[in-house]
């Protein structure tokens, strides 16, 4: 069945084209990061390194919610589920993701009450249905899905849904891109979140050009999608002229989608988060505003007190700050596997350890 | 998990739609959409819709490309 807005950017004689036209333009070395686990899931499942010449690298970054997310919040979640009156409901994404002692997933083989949704609202329904539980949406994900439970949270608050809560680890993404230029990696262009920016607007990179002198195309997730952003990267690069164009302008305008940031802006306010990797970064997570405190989880769930060391040789935090590559790992398709993961990296689709697992481990 | 795919809108109840991916119907929220009406392409994501896509910009990316591909064949 054809795909309207899809199938176009996939045809083969124009990415083709556009790959000429790259190796043609590409007179330097050049890295550019990926910032969305969306992308880097993209960029391997098309195999768009095969189609570059050898000086372009691309770099994978801190984009995929499930792999920042510290163990810490996991123990929580875990917390949670041991409390008896709980239903814990939770994208399918993060119940594989290993915390001190167990996951998410192990402790719903055990008899812990956790179920898979596709969205908040989904949770809100296990709410209405179960009004003796309390019922616990685990709030991860980026500007693209921190409007969507706020949409949620109002939503319970108007049908005085009072036995529904979040565990909040919504984050945003201007600050880890910050944090890693900062640090000093080589990163001569942004390939910037496409949905992050559907919601945000592309103005949230302008930071990017104007203070660091690095320059930002916020790009769709087709191949023709991302080809094009490369080549527009590359003569950003050659021209000296850093700024932030929006290639994905099908879905992406300079100011975003204000209605999806006044639900966001009503209902969260900014406070310093842990990312895996990286520590705490300031004012890089969301947090229940105050008129809406009494809908977090935090409230009721006893204080965890785990001193987890994660295993030494695993490379993660290195990978999710763009240091290092998944086949730099000691761990990696040996005793780390999908259906074996050590770091989070390897758990989520979108993970670069998961995705170079499926893409290229027999190359 | 920043995933959203292209959807059409096939019948609106309030704030919600059914929506269309390749003939799978699924549901949407349309809180964050001004204006939704049956036939316009949303993206979905985890269960509401972010945006709308506009057709005309699509088409114009598809210019580009397509002015792109044919300078290189002259």
């Amino acid at each position: 069945m054809s795909m309207k807005y899809i199938d176009e950017y996939r045809d083969r004689d124009l990415i083709i084209k556009l790959a000429d036209l790259i190796a043609e333009s590409a007179e330097n070395d050049y890295a550019f990061m990926e910032v969305c686990g969306g992308h880097t899931a993209a960029i391997h499942r098309f195999g768009i390194p095969a189609l570059l010449p050898d000086n372009i690298k691309l770099i994978s970054g801190p984009g995929c919610p499930v792999c920042v997310t510290g163990t810490d919040y996991i123990d929580m979640a875990i917390a949670c589920s041991q409390m008896g009156d709980v239903i814990l409901a939770t994208f399918g994404d993060l119940i594989r993701v290993p915390g001190s002692e167990a996951t998410l997933e192990k402790m719903s083989e055990a008899g812990a009450d956790v179920r898979i949704v596709f969205s908040g609202m989904e949770a809100l329904d296990i709410a209405r249905h179960n009004p003796h539980k309390k019922i616990v949406f685990l709030a991860i994900g980026f500007e693209t899905t921190a409007p969507g439970t706020a949409v949620t949270v109002k939503q319970a608050e108007k049908e005085k849904i009072e036995n529904f809560y979040i565990l909040c680890a919504h984050k945003v993404m201007p600050p880890a891109m910050e944090a890693i230029v900062k640090e000093g990696t080589t990163i001569n262009g942004f390939i910037c979140p496409g949905h992050v920016a559907a919601v945000t607007g592309s103005l949230i990179f302008e930071f990017l050009p104007e203070k660091y002198n690095i320059g930002c195309v916020v790009t769709g997730f087709e191949p023709a999608d991302i080809m094009q952003s490369l080549l527009m990267l590359i003569q950003q690069v050659n021209s000296k002229k850093p700024e932030v164009e929006i290639q994905y302008k099908r879905a992406v305008t300079y100011g975003g989608n204000r209605s999806a940031q006044l639900y966001m802006n009503e209902v969260f306010g900014y406070c310093d988060a842990y990312w895996r990797g990286f520590g705490i970064i300031k004012e890089s997570g969301l947090t229940l505003n105050n008129d809406y405190k009494s809908f977090d989880a935090e409230n009721f769930i006893p204080p965890t007190t785990k001193n987890y060391e994660e295993d030494k040789r695993c490379i993660c935090p290195q990978i999710l700050r763009g240091i290092k590559e998944p086949g730099d790992c000691p761990l990696f398709a040996k005793l780390c596997i999908p259906e074996n993961p050590i770091g989070a990296c390897m758990v989520s689709p979108e993970g670069a350890c998961n995705t170079w697992f499926k893409y290229r481990v027999n190359l | 998990m920043c995933l959203s795919i292209p959807a059409k809108i096939v019948s609106i109840d309030g704030d919600m739609a059914d929506v269309s991916i390749g003939g799978t119907i699924f549901k949407a929220g349309l809180h964050m959409i001004e204006n939704p009406e049956i036939g316009d392409y949303i993206l979905l994501h985890a269960g509401f819709a972010i945006q709308k896509i506009s057709g005309q910009e699509a088409e114009e990316t598809l210019r580009i490309l397509r002015e792109m591909d044919d300078a290189m064949n002259k």
